[in-house]
């Protein structure tokens, strides 16, 4: 790991050599079948880190253990300097988790603005929580919100539903964005749309970015990159180094 | 003819308004929540037995407070019931969250255990059950506290098991030696008791030559009552947005940071206190006894599956229409529309209180055949998401 100090150098929005999120050793197995193996992964603090590979190498998996979703079987998951493996997705989420996960997962019989509502539930504050209004960069990112406050969410296309799951996981001021494939399946105009405001979020709030993609120009967005294979990270370092010789490895579908 | 027409509405939308009230607690935690609960109707016949203590004791108080008693007694039901439908999801039924088999088959047990207590509940047992709890939860938690909790867990916890039980039976048998007859009387029985309704209630609201039974109407303002609740605390409230969250997708609302543990327990309280609601006013219609709730537990989950599992909308409409329906088939005024004489035999022999059932139980499955879903399916892109 020894791109980790490497990244801090390379051009990019300030960084600090804190980490955000440390993750050690992780192994983790669906009933028996072993998923990740002792995977090492971190993020610092506003950073944006890339986890590329092909499909079925652990990526999602790696993300849901972050979240609380999985149980890993050892290893640990350390945010902020806290070790969050006996906590529930609930409270990881209201420690700064903003999740977005593949296949958006908007909730279906709500309307946009109730949605973006319960973004506000991962506000540590009780007082966050409580207004009914949406702040106005959130629309500034997603001018596409705006004009459909009280459509369910399940009625959203696919991109619309992909900046409704972004919008909401920024409603509770995350300090750690853990993206999913956030463009998978989505027309192309709109995968721009998205990249920018992933780009801008980073750039405004400093906060850092966990992203797992498969689309080339979003993923030079990024600082640094993890490469998995087989359930383990086999490559790593600053996205400018990504040769097309790596990315013909592990992206190449 | 107007009037016996008027007569068949208000009736049926009567039994409708009492199959509502029973079904509304169970359309939260059948519809939303997707929990076979087999022991609402016995929360309902907790609350029902709350109200039947609740009037004991205000009429040993007696005076112009009896009057007033349906309310306090109203609360009350809703507090226990909720009490027990908290213990109930918090000691069984998180444990089976998404296995709705085993969930039926745990919850059918409870409703036998509930049955039988209200049948033997008496002081020895309240005492022995409450110094069990004092023991062996006690116990877990000073042992919980010691370090080397992780090594003594498996034998501490048969220790304490065994210990606490020991001591709570040999406690209840002195308590029952001490004090004899008064602690081992049972409290209710096993027979039927009756609830005697306020000097208000027991007459009824004449219009014309008819007079509307006060029991009724007030079910039914009650009903009314209930349901905007229901529809004020779901739609309009942030708990009801957290339980809406949860319920439609429960990982991606913990993602979101909502305490699902919490919504959990509060969703089914909220559907138990329903049906203790329900059961205090099932009490002013006829006598309470062990076997109350299971008369109704059929019939509410029929209303929730006509009406469409998972919308409130759909359990009015479908209690309402089985409970005219069955009035209707049932009173054999349909008997009396006709002049053929096939279809007169045929109505007239449908035409008593469980052969309406029967009818309209086989009109419920034709109607399934049809409309799977119910009355209300859920629509949308993301129906099966």
């Amino acid at each position: 790991m020894s791109s980790t100090n490497s990244a801090v150098a390379y051009d990019a929005p300030p960084t600090t050599d804190t980490p955000m999120l440390q993750v050690s050793g992780l192994n983790v197995y669906y009933g028996e079948s072993h998923i990740l193996r002792n995977v090492d992964l971190t993020v610092l603090q506003g950073e944006m880190v890339c986890l590329i590979g092909r499909n079925g190498v652990g990526k999602t998996t790696m993300l849901k253990s972050i979240m609380g979703l999985l149980k890993p079987r050892s290893g640990n998951i350390v945010l902020n300097g806290q070790s969050v493996l006996a906590k529930t997705p609930d409270q990881r989420a209201r420690l700064g988790v903003g999740y977005v996960p593949q296949g958006r997962e908007v909730i279906p019989r709500l309307t946009v603005q109730e949605n973006l509502i319960l973004g506000r539930e991962a506000r540590p504050d009780k007082a966050g929580r409580s207004t009914d209004k949406v702040p106005d960069y959130i629309y500034d990112l997603f001018p596409v919100l705006k004009t459909m406050l009280d459509r369910m969410g399940g009625d959203l296309s696919g991109g619309q539903q992909q900046q409704l799951a972004i919008a909401r996981a920024l409603m509770g001021n995350p300090q750690l964005l853990v993206l999913d494939e956030p463009t998978e399946g989505i027309q192309p105009s709109i995968i721009l749309d998205i990249e920018n405001a992933v780009r801008q979020i980073v750039a405004s709030s400093g906060i850092s970015v966990l992203l797992v993609e498969q689309h080339l120009h979003f993923v030079r967005q990024a600082d640094r990159y993890y490469a998995m294979q087989k359930g383990g990270i086999v490559a790593s370092g600053p996205t400018s180094e990504l040769s097309n010789d790596v990315i013909q490895q592990f992206l190449a579908v | 003819m107007v009037a016996s027409i008027l007569d068949g509405i208000f009736n049926g939308v009567s039994i409708g308004s009492i199959l509502l009230l029973a079904a509304l607690g169970l359309a939260i935690v059948f519809g939303l929540m997707g929990v076979i609960n087999m022991a609402h109707g016995e929360l309902m016949m907790l609350g029902a037995y709350t109200t039947f203590v609740v009037q004991n004791i205000f009429k040993a108080i007696g005076g112009p407070l009896f009057e007033v008693y349906i309310f306090f007694a109203l609360i009350a039901a809703f507090i226990v019931a909720a009490l027990v439908g908290l213990l109930l999801e918090r000691g069984v039924i998180r444990y089976l969250y998404g296995r709705p088999l085993e969930t039926l088959l745990a919850t059918w047990g409870v409703s036998l255990i509930l049955q039988q207590f209200v049948r033997s509940v008496n002081w020895v047992l309240v005492f022995g059950l409450l110094l069990f709890c004092v023991l062996y939860f006690g116990g877990q938690w000073v042992v919980k506290r010691r370090a080397d909790f992780e090594r003594i867990k498996g034998w501490s916890t048969t220790l304490l098991l065994f210990l606490s039980g020991a001591i709570a039976l040999v406690g209840g048998n002195i308590v029952a030696s001490t004090y004899g007859l008064a602690a081992t009387q049972p409290w209710f029985g096993a027979q039927n008791k009756d609830v005697t309704a306020p000097a208000w209630l027991r007459g009824g609201i004449p219009i014309g030559n008819y007079q509307l039974p006060s029991t009724r109407v007030f079910i039914m303002v009650l009903t009314v009552l209930c349901v905007l609740g229901v529809y004020w605390f779901l739609n309009r409230t942030a708990w009801g947005l957290r339980i809406r969250s949860v319920t439609q997708n429960r990982n991606m609302s913990a993602c979101l940071g909502i305490p699902t543990r919490t919504v959990d327990a509060l969703t089914f309280a909220l559907g138990s206190g329903l049906a203790g609601i329900a059961g205090c006013a099932l009490s002013l219609l006829g006598s309470v006894g062990p076997n109350t709730g299971q008369n109704y537990i059929v019939n509410t989950f029929m209303v929730v599956v006509v009406g469409g599992v998972g919308k409130l909308v759909g359990t009015i409409v479908g209690a309402m229409a089985i409970g005219i329906a069955d009035y209707i088939v049932g009173t054999g005024i349909l008997a009396n529309l006709t002049n053929i004489p096939f279809l007169k035999d045929f109505f007239t022999f449908f035409a008593t209180t469980s052969m309406a059932k029967v009818m309209v139980f086989a009109l419920i499955v034709v109607f399934l055949q049809f409309r799977p879903a119910g009355m209300f399916p859920q629509k949308g892109r993301t129906v099966d998401a």
